[in-house]
């Protein structure tokens, strides 16, 4: 145990000299080690991994182990980055179906000494693998802490990662107003949970100048059952510990949804959208698969910057609207992940096959 | 006195639970009598819902096979107007919120006080959101049916002072499913209930054999058997009828 303390904070330390702020969970043992090491070269910040009502680190609580759902991989990734530089156990709830379109991400979680289980029920997507994991905390909840990826699930979930999300949006407020010292005139997202959407929105919403556009995933069409766009097709519901709009049939069972990207591939958004859509502060379209993946393709040819499919949902729309703008229109664009991990599924999609 | 509390005046009562429409309704009408006759004190008809968190495999699957066997809640309602032309001990609905809000809570529990369903229980609303259905389940005369389980230390309290009908007790851990032994101290959670407010506990999740119904029963008022029963359906689909009959009657005997 000494080593390892010693070991992280020698290695956050190197870290914080480069110029990274060292995040850690403001516990005792090794997230001590990893303030220390970062406090010997600069800031640390402290991140509490639980909701405020959860008093940690009590001497009792022990927790030791942290599981998570992912859709496209992006937060499994990072959970099990935390966990490996925490040094705690981390399993990783995952779509059967997704494990095999982002293969590239459960081969980064393992790396990073993640254990991911597949998950075959339902339609093997990432709704499943949020019932999966809600199953397991269930079973094991003394050690174990539920990091849940989007801003939904149960109070208080929704508002933990609202806030840990809305850096964005300060982030581009600041730069904004530095480089071109007004606000912007559209922030737009992808939204499947809503994570990233929200956390670009939330210092906005305010701003009532600043037009909110959050991007789903219409997969095969709004008018096909191959969708996954809950504003736009869905019905107010109760699900997964929220109530919000959930794509689902006459007998209130909850839909199999599709869309290309597993990061958006859920029947469900987070209960602040659905309040931000009923009061007409943002405005919800849907993007098919065809128009994302164009999107894909034409940002990573204009910019050389392959955004994550998720994110190019709202490239699309963008692509679609500024004609319609003046030059003067300063457009945010979230691109909330990188597309590495999307490359094999979109040469599928055009039909060639990649042997990485 | 409620309908349910008839349940628990003689003895500790069994409870089973079987999804409703696994192999079939006309299936699990016959079901339904079969467990009266073997001594059932109340039954929980589950309603099946396309995403049940709660449940373990066997009950997951037992929804999936209902819902592909073409399912709905009005057929439902429909066998259990059959049902109650001639049976009377309670009986009472487990579903999922979604399947009654969808249809809209007023209607649905207008529904089941005229079809005779005594309570409802619905495993992911929390204590702290019942609020949703609470006041329109008292409006039908329906009980919504408290959970508590071990992890609800200060909460079962409260929980308590507010239950109706009777409190189900979570056995262990985890989602539902036939589990080899019961480690809770059931005795301290059924003690922590009857202190704040004399109402019936019953105690489900994992139990499956008669040593451990019978062990159970010994600090309960009751004990609720699922998957060991759904399990039945499975294994013989169409002719599950007189295994069910056995075993419910075997469950009884264990604890009378």
């Amino acid at each position: 145990m000494q080593q390892v303390l010693k070991s992280t904070t020698s290695a956050s330390s190197r870290l914080a000299a480069a110029g990274l702020r060292i995040i850690s969970g403001a516990a005792r043992g090794i997230d001590t080690a990893a303030h220390r090491g970062a406090m010997q070269q600069g800031k640390t910040l402290a991140v509490l991994g639980c909701g405020v009502d959860v008093a940690y680190p009590p001497e009792n609580a022990r927790l030791l182990r942290v599981i998570a759902e992912t859709g496209a991989g992006q937060h499994g990734v990072a959970t099990a980055t935390v966990a490996a530089m925490m040094g705690m156990e981390c399993e990783i709830y995952m779509g059967k179906e997704d494990t095999i379109r982002q293969a590239l991400n459960v081969y980064r979680m393992k790396l990073l000494g993640a254990k991911v289980h597949p998950v075959t029920t339902g339609t093997a997507t990432l709704k499943d693998a949020v019932s999966e994991a809600f199953r397991e905390w269930t079973s094991r909840i003394d050690d174990t802490h539920y990091v849940l990826g989007s801003v939904m699930g149960p109070y208080p979930f929704p508002e933990i990662v609202r806030d840990f999300q809305a850096v964005i949006g300060r982030e581009i407020k600041a730069q904004m107003l530095k480089k071109e010292g007004r606000l912007p005139d559209v922030v737009m997202a992808c939204v499947g949970g809503g994570s990233n959407a929200i956390g670009a929105f939330y210092d906005f919403i305010p701003d009532k100048s600043v037009r909110l556009i959050g991007c789903e995933a219409a997969g095969r069409g709004v008018d096909t059952l191959e969708t996954a766009a809950t504003i736009t097709t869905g019905k107010p519901g109760i699900f997964h510990g929220m109530k919000s709009y959930f794509c689902q049939d006459e007998n209130g069972q909850i839909a199999p949804v599709y869309s290309i990207s597993a990061g958006l591939d859920y029947p469900g958004i987070g209960p602040e959208h659905a309040y931000l859509h009923d009061i007409g502060r943002v405005e919800y379209v849907a993007v098919t698969d065809g128009e994302a993946v164009e999107a894909f393709e034409a940002l990573s040819r204009a910019e050389g910057i392959i955004p994550a499919i998720e994110s190019a949902h709202a490239v699309a729309h963008a692509m679609k609207i500024a004609p319609q703008m003046t030059k003067d229109t300063l457009m945010v664009i979230n691109l909330s992940g990188r597309g590495d991990k999307d490359c094999a599924a979109i040469a599928r999609y055009r039909g060639e096959e990649l042997y990485e | 006195m409620s309908n349910i509390k008839k349940a628990f005046a003689d003895g500790k009562a069994f409870i089973p639970f079987i999804t409703c429409g696994d192999p079939s309704l006309e299936v699990t009408e016959q079901i339904v009598y079969a467990m009266v006759r073997a001594g059932a004190d109340l039954i929980e008809l589950g309603i099946p819902f396309s995403d049940p968190t709660a449940e373990g495999p066997v009950i997951q699957e037992a929804n999936i096979r209902s819902l592909a066997a073409g399912t709905t809640k009005e057929k439902i309602f429909d066998m259990v107007r059959r049902i109650r032309k001639t049976v009377v001990i309670p009986m009472v609905f487990m579903t999922y919120a979604n399947v009654v809000f969808s249809y809209g809570s007023e209607r649905f529990l207008k529904t089941c006080r005229e079809i005779g369903i005594d309570g409802l229980i619905l495993p992911d609303i929390p204590f702290e959101e019942k609020d949703e259905f609470d006041e329109t389940c008292k409006a039908c005369g329906v009980d919504l049916i408290s959970l508590i389980a071990p992890t609800s230390s200060d909460r079962i309290s409260r929980i308590a002072r507010q239950a109706d009908g009777f409190v189900y007790c979570v056995s262990s851990l985890g989602v539902t499913g036939v589990r080899s032994e019961i480690t809770t101290d059931i005795g301290a959670m059924v003690a922590l209930v009857k202190k704040e407010k004399d109402i019936p506990c019953a105690v489900g999740f994992g139990i499956s054999t008669p040593e451990q119904a019978k062990k159970v029963a010994a600090y309960a008022d009751g004990v609720i058997v699922g998957s060991a029963i759904v399990k039945l359906c499975a294994k013989y689909g169409k002719k599950c009828v007189p295994y069910i009959e056995e075993y419910v009657k075997g469950m009884k005997d264990s604890i009378k």
